[in-house]
């Protein structure tokens, strides 16, 4: 039996890849952008908010989670997978509270970036406005739950980095919300510190680092001159 | 009462102190000081040694544990269309106004507290309540007032009449599995006579497929498992039959069930499991008591335990672990998850759990009917057992049918039978549509009343419910909607938000506020949701909804307004506060409709 090269298609690109990974980080390291929000490099695949959803052989599936294999043949970049991942941009959106005028985050928030990049031009949908706390009892960080997205990279940071699970996911449905590891249920009396990698892996303006604000002008952020796939793909070169 | 340590050290004891049996310990802990209060939360977090925040993931996560109070007494009504076309929705008025309670809100003197749940597995006897995980059917305003007056006297469950708990089977037409003549432990020495791997083989030529809907080959499952690597195996019985209008497995456990833990010792003995669990929803905790003592019995006749059936090497048994109200406990992942003392939220798959299952090891998880009928297989053997049915689709099938019928209950039949049989057989005088395999099924009109149950045909677990030509299709597809918007587990985006999105958007409808518009975004919606969404339940939650909007296209149309768009903020309504401030609801206090 000849061995089939470790190589799958990606709308029409040959990507190479070693066993193991899957087709998201194998497309990133060949260079080929795919959008994704709760993939972190340093993490293992959580697959929820399906920004990445790929077509693999004619089904669906997040290209986080799916292993690369030999000879697959995946659809990406086409106007229909696009629709589906603007309408969950919209849907992210349009759950919780996001402001982009007046967030810190903006401008290096991956929410807003994937929204510009694929060209979301409003969030369609009726907004849920829920009523969402904000938690300033930290001394060095904010908690402002109404920009959170569900993507757990606190938890996950916090439990498998951190060793501390500061962080929990709770509430199902609509009423899905993270909430805090301590007696009252404030960051503040938490055992989150400034070194933590759960404090700085957020990818919106949920979890804020306090008397740093606008440090960096608006302008000059990180995704104020090129798209977020341009961007992320510039640091995958790195 | 007595203190929380002296309560909590028996409980935190019979698990052995460990925290994968998180679940279980706080449904026990609830059962005795009605809620998990924050006290009580610290001490079982701090005897266990697990973060507080993992037991608020849990209470916050299943529907029937509660972080707040909600009374001695904790009234759910069943929230299925069956029930609703039964007249739940004014028994419930009923109570509310004699209770002087608001839905969802702790009577002033904490006594009782009375809510919605999803389907609570009585279609057949409703419109049925539960009452702190009691299941009360048959539900009449004269029966409601019973249970007021029973809660104002404050009432010992165990003091309320027993024929209130009274649940029936109501079984109307019996097959090769509910007809059949059995003797317990017959099918367990059939097994042990065959062997391991003959038995496989049996199944294997039985063509067996999974009941639970999928439609996977037992045999695969279970020679996967057995071959997968791993120090320990697993057997799985998923008892979480939540599907809305679906009750059949209620039945094989309250009736039939050695024949479900004799499917599971067949399954361990293929596979070389040792540990098995039945995971039974929360809804029918009452059935846990006569489970347990079946096990008892079986362990005393050696049925399970070590030697079973005095095969050297053949030990298996049983544990039973509860649900606490999630529908999405069914798909095997998140099962295993809450098993393991987590929230029910499905995991990434592959791999599945016939490799990596409970704790990591290979597990089979099958459901209580594909139990019962592998104890079929062990007796009569494979080629016999595939003469029933069609070809793809061997055996019989259990289904249990509800709503507009003169005899709702189970109905077995063999494979290939038509819709329209079961029609007349259960007595459905004018049957407008019926509704296959659940909320998360099709719904069929008379056009294709023709249809087959079949995996080639019409899949189904088994439900059926009938809907009669009066029924306003609008009523079923909002009941549905808001169900899955209420199940979602929360963990990916399009279920999560989409199915809310849904759910809102039929009400806007249904209120003769929708419009074109609507219409397509839900189109839309029900791509998006089936192609994106983590788990069946995402991908299936517009099945239904998709069905009724095509063919019961004008019931749709008549509600929609003639305009392309209505806005959704309803600025009237955002004005209600300010009217309730002013203390005035007069004509003039309201925006025009047509402003």
């Amino acid at each position: 039996m000849t061995e089939l090269a470790n190589v799958f298609n990606l709308d029409g690109a040959r990507i190479p890849f070693e066993p193991g990974q899957t087709i998201l980080t194998a497309a990133l390291a060949a260079g080929v952008y795919i959008p994704h929000l709760c993939a972190h490099p340093d993490f293992p695949p959580h697959g929820s908010c399906k920004l990445c959803t790929v077509t693999v052989n004619g089904r669906d599936g997040p290209a986080c989670t799916i292993n690369a294999l030999p000879g697959q043949d995946v659809r990406s970049d086409s106007p229909e997978l696009n629709e589906i991942r603007r309408v969950l941009l919209q849907m992210l959106f349009v759950e919780g509270n996001h402001f982009c005028p007046g967030c810190e985050k903006s401008g290096a928030c991956k929410l807003q970036a994937l929204a510009y990049d694929l060209e979301m031009l409003s969030p369609h949908f009726v907004q849920f406005f829920p009523n969402r706390k904000v938690d300033a009892s930290h001394p060095d960080f904010l908690l402002d739950f109404n920009r959170c997205i569900m993507c757990e990279l606190c938890v996950r940071a916090s439990r498998d980095v951190d060793g501390k699970n500061v962080f929990a996911l709770a509430g199902r449905s609509r009423d899905s919300h993270i909430i805090v590891n301590s007696p009252s249920g404030r960051l503040g009396d938490s055992t989150l510190s400034i070194d933590d990698k759960a404090a700085h892996v957020c990818p919106v303006g949920a979890i804020l680092r306090k008397e740093v604000g606008f440090v960096t002008p608006i302008g000059e952020r990180l995704y104020d001159h090129e798209p977020i796939s341009q961007v992320d793909l510039a640091e995958e070169a790195k | 009462m007595a203190s929380i340590a002296s309560s909590l050290d028996p409980i935190l004891a019979g698990y052995g102190h460990d925290p994968t049996a998180l679940l279980q310990i706080l449904r026990d802990a609830q059962e005795v000081f009605d809620w998990i209060s924050p006290e009580v939360r610290a001490a079982i977090a701090g005897t266990l040694g697990v973060p507080t925040a993992r037991i608020d993931s849990l209470t916050q996560f299943y529907a029937h544990l509660y972080d707040t109070p909600r009374g001695r007494y904790r009234i759910l009504f069943s929230d299925n269309i069956t029930d609703r076309m039964a007249g739940s929705v004014a028994l419930m008025d009923h109570m509310l106004t004699r209770l002087k309670l608001e839905r969802g809100k702790l009577s002033a003197d904490g006594v009782v507290s009375v809510d919605f749940t999803s389907c609570t597995g009585m279609c057949d006897q409703g419109p049925a309540l539960l009452v702190n995980n009691r299941p009360v059917t048959r539900l009449t305003p004269r029966r409601i007032d019973e249970i007021c007056d029973l809660i104002r006297a404050l009432t010992p469950l165990d003091e309320w009449p027993a024929d209130f708990f009274m649940v029936q089977d109501h079984i109307r037409r019996a097959d090769m599995l509910l007809g059949a003549a059995y003797r317990r432990g017959d099918a367990t020495r059939a097994a042990v006579a065959r062997g391991a791997q003959a038995m496989l083989d049996e199944m294997k030529r039985s063509n067996l497929r999974g009941r639970g809907g999928a439609g996977f080959t037992t045999a695969v499952k279970w020679e996967t498992c057995r071959d997968a690597p791993g120090e320990e195996r697993f057997i799985i019985c998923n008892a979480d039959e939540g599907e809305p209008g679906t009750f059949k497995d209620r039945v094989l456990l309250q009736s039939f069930s050695e024949r479900v833990f004799e499917g599971m010792a067949i399954a361990a003995l293929v596979t070389g499991a040792r540990r098995g669990f039945l995971y039974l929803r929360g809804e029918y905790s009452y059935l846990r008591a006569p489970l347990e003592a079946k096990l008892a019995e079986m362990r005393r006749e050696n049925l399970l335990g070590e030697k079973i059936c005095g095969a050297e090497g053949f030990d298996f048994d049983i544990a039973i672990h509860l649900g606490a109200g999630a529908y999405v406990c069914g798909e095997e992942t998140a099962l295993i998850e809450s098993l393991e003392g987590k929230p029910g939220k499905p995991r990434i798959r592959p791999p599945f759990p016939a490799t990596h299952g409970y704790l990591g090891f290979p597990t089979v998880v099958n459901n209580v009917e594909t139990l019962c009928k592998a104890t079929e297989v062990a007796l009569i053997g494979g080629a016999s057992y595939a003469g029933q049915g069609t070809k793809q689709s061997t055996g019989t099938k259990i289904l249990s049918v509800s709503g507009d019928c003169e005899r709702p209950g189970l109905y077995e039949y063999p494979f290939g039978v038509s819709i329209a049989q079961v029609l007349e057989d259960c007595g459905a005088q004018n049957p407008g549509a019926v509704q296959v395999g659940g909320a998360a099924g099709n719904c069929l009109t008379p056009a294709e009343f023709g249809r087959r149950i079949a995996f080639e045909d019409q899949p189904t677990a088994g439900a059926l419910m009938v809907f009669g030509s009066q029924r306003d299709m609008i009523e079923a597809a909002r009941n549905f909607a808001r169900f899955f918007a209420h199940e979602s587990c929360g963990f990916c985006t399009p279920c999560r938000v989409g199915t809310s999105l849904v759910a809102d958007m039929v009400d806007k409808i249904a209120a003769g506020r929708g419009a074109l518009y609507e219409t397509m975004d839900l189109q839309r919606l029900h791509d998006i949701l089936r192609r994106s969404s983590h788990c069946g339940l995402g991908q299936t939650a517009m099945l239904a909804l998709g069905d009724m909007m095509q063919k019961f296209r004008p019931a749709f149309e008549r509600r929609l307004t003639s305009r392309d768009f209505e806005p959704g903020f309803d600025l009237d309504a955002a004005l209600a506060r300010a009217r309730e401030l002013a203390g005035r609801d007069d004509a003039a206090a309201h925006l025009g409709a047509d402003i």
